[in-house]
């Protein structure tokens, strides 16, 4: 345990001392910055222009996040070959993938909260005030830290098995396929074939639903989001991430380092 | 208890990018190597050396044959407590500090960090780097990150050590210190084991040597009894001897070279040598000096690497560790 909390918290220093973290969190909290501007040439829904682009603004950046330095967790390691010193000590290669995953997790979760913060600076400057109704945007918030969380584990199974540009563009493709699964499955429902409509079907469950975690235009017109939603997305995520940290544990124990 | 026991070692790695094939890295490697001993494993470059130390690290996996660390299994992670590994052309996190870096490797061991601190400022003032302990690894020499490697590798006090080309990228007085530093390990009775290519490292240190080629071992033994069979020629310099002495020591000579007034005669066996000395003194001919000459282990390095079709590729070996050393 101790292992993995070393292993983690030296993926978090590795992540953090990235200069390309810097120059994505500046932008983000830069557009932020940029919605109060577009919030004030949309009359009447300022606060909802405000919040949406926020919002998005932090799922986008994050994503970015995860794919790049996720891409590199593992393969950069083999790459530069320093995992040789690592995995020769007494580590096991189920600690060094499970600390690197947490140690990822932890770097996002430190920059959503950076830019949440942001966020709520911004909403507090063009209201004057913030009130508990502002609260549904960490609800938005928790829901695309667990879209990162599966985000990282899929591109922590494809570094363990590929180059750092082929798991980006997988990586990639599958979180744009599994934001639009909803909708593919109901494109094979309307099509009236059984094939297709079985082949989509497997596709909605057998890739991650992240069209699920989408709060953001809720959130953004002030709905709030039901209890049972937000348990089942949990639950969705712990099990979805389980399994791909144990997919890449699987095939990072076959791999040799030649 | 053997440090190290290899039992028909073998690996096969496929190649090629459309049309997979295998190629033997190494095969059937059987070795064993003493608790307290200075072993090193020698050969022309992909020989099967690092491929070997990956084995043993677990870093690829063996096609067949087994293996055993300490009495150990080689998937015992607790056996790996007790070892430590400086890999080959070692490269570790740009974004670290010597200090930074120490600490991680000494946490994989599960060090206190007292304790932890205590090894770190010994080992790398004993490796030169306590001055640059803050600088990032980015901005270190290729010398001073070999010998990060070196103080990682011992960060755990380690029973046994593997060493995988430890005196490249060091300049002479590295390598100076390197060398003193094996045998300092060794004095502590540890078990040190590395690979390499410059053979004049090997006879400085090792107790035993294995020469592996083509991923063979071909020969496999205590240095002293190597280079003591290799003692089989005794050179003769005479001054201004006649031709028919000259025509007298034929039978018991193997080459004669003239310099200026001077000859050099090669005397294969040692019983004859006394007769050629009788018969240089009977022909009144000046006796400059008498040597045996003792093989070196290059001698025996080309004796065995040399015999095989693979021998260019060994000569290239001896002549890169030549031009290194002379580099050097």
């Amino acid at each position: 345990m101790r292992r993995v909390a070393s292993i983690a918290l030296h993926t978090f220093k590795e992540s953090v001392r990235e200069r390309v973290l810097y120059n994505l969190l500046g932008f983000a909290l830069l557009l932020m910055g940029a919605a109060i501007l577009f919030g004030r040439i949309s009359v009447g829904i300022e606060q909802i222009i405000l919040v949406n682009l926020g919002l998005s603004s932090i799922s986008v950046f994050g994503l970015l996040m995860a794919i790049f330095i996720g891409i590199g967790l593992v393969g950069k390691e083999i790459e530069r070959r320093s995992i040789y010193s690592i995995l020769s000590k007494p580590v096991r290669r189920a600690e060094f993938i499970i600390g690197k995953y947490f140690g990822l997790l932890f770097t996002l979760v430190i920059n959503t909260a950076i830019m949440t913060v942001g966020l709520y600076a911004a909403l507090f400057y063009q209201k004057r005030h913030l009130s508990s109704a502002d609260l549904v945007v960490l609800e938005a918030v928790y829901f695309i830290l667990l879209q990162l969380a599966l985000v990282v584990g899929l591109a922590l199974f494809f570094s363990c098995l590929s180059t750092p540009i082929l798991s980006a563009v997988f990586t990639f493709c599958l979180y744009v396929i599994g934001n639009l699964s909803a909708d593919i499955r109901w494109f094979g429902q309307e099509t009236g074939s059984v094939v297709i409509e079985k082949l989509t079907a497997v596709i909605y469950y057998l890739l991650p639903n992240f069209g699920d975690f989408n709060v953001i235009a809720q959130v953004a017109h002030g709905e709030k989001i039901p209890g049972y939603v937000l348990v089942s997305n949990s639950l969705y995520a712990l099990l979805y991430g389980t399994i791909l940290v144990s997919a890449a544990i699987l095939v990072f124990e076959e791999r040799e380092f030649r | 208890m053997l440090a190290v026991e290899t039992l028909d070692l073998t690996k096969d790695y496929d190649v090629g990018f459309f049309r997979k094939r295998l190629r033997r890295a190494l095969d059937g490697l059987n070795l064993g190597v003493e608790k307290g001993e200075v072993f090193g494993l020698l050969g022309p470059n992909g020989a099967g050396k690092t491929t070997t130390l990956k084995i043993l690290l677990r870093l690829v996996f063996p096609t067949s044959g087994t293996a055993r660390i300490l009495g150990r299994e080689l998937d015992d992670v607790a056996m790996h407590a007790r070892v430590g590994y400086l890999p080959e052309n070692p490269y570790f996190y740009d974004h670290l500090t010597a200090q930074e870096f120490m600490n991680y490797a000494g946490e994989m061991f599960g060090l206190r960090r007292a304790e932890r601190q205590g090894r770190i400022d010994r080992l790398l003032e004993r490796l030169g780097l306590a001055e640059s302990r803050h600088l990032p690894l980015c901005k270190f020499s290729k010398g001073m990150v070999q010998r990060v490697g070196i103080a990682q590798a011992l960060i755990n006090d380690p029973e046994l050590i593997f060493l995988d080309e430890p005196m490249s990228g060091l300049d002479p007085l590295g390598r100076r210190e390197v060398r003193d530093l094996i045998l300092e390990l060794k004095g502590e009775g540890k078990t040190i084991f590395f690979s390499t290519h410059i053979l004049s490292d090997a006879e400085m240190l090792c107790d035993r040597v294995g020469i592996l080629n083509r991923g063979r071992l071909e020969g496999c033994g205590e240095l002293r009894e190597i280079l003591r069979l290799g003692v089989a020629v005794t050179e003769v310099v005479l001054d201004s001897p006649c031709a028919a002495l000259l025509r007298e020591l034929r039978p018991y000579t193997r080459s004669v070279v003239w310099t200026g007034q001077r000859v050099r005669l090669e005397v294969s066996a040692e019983s004859d040598v006394a007769r050629v000395l009788a018969l240089a003194i009977r022909h009144a001919a000046g006796i400059v000096s008498l040597n045996p000459v003792k093989m070196s282990l290059e001698d025996y390095f080309l004796g065995q690497v040399g015999a095989t079709p693979n021998a260019s590729q060994s000569r290239e070996a001896v002549t890169v560790s030549e031009a290194e050393q002379g580099k050097k």
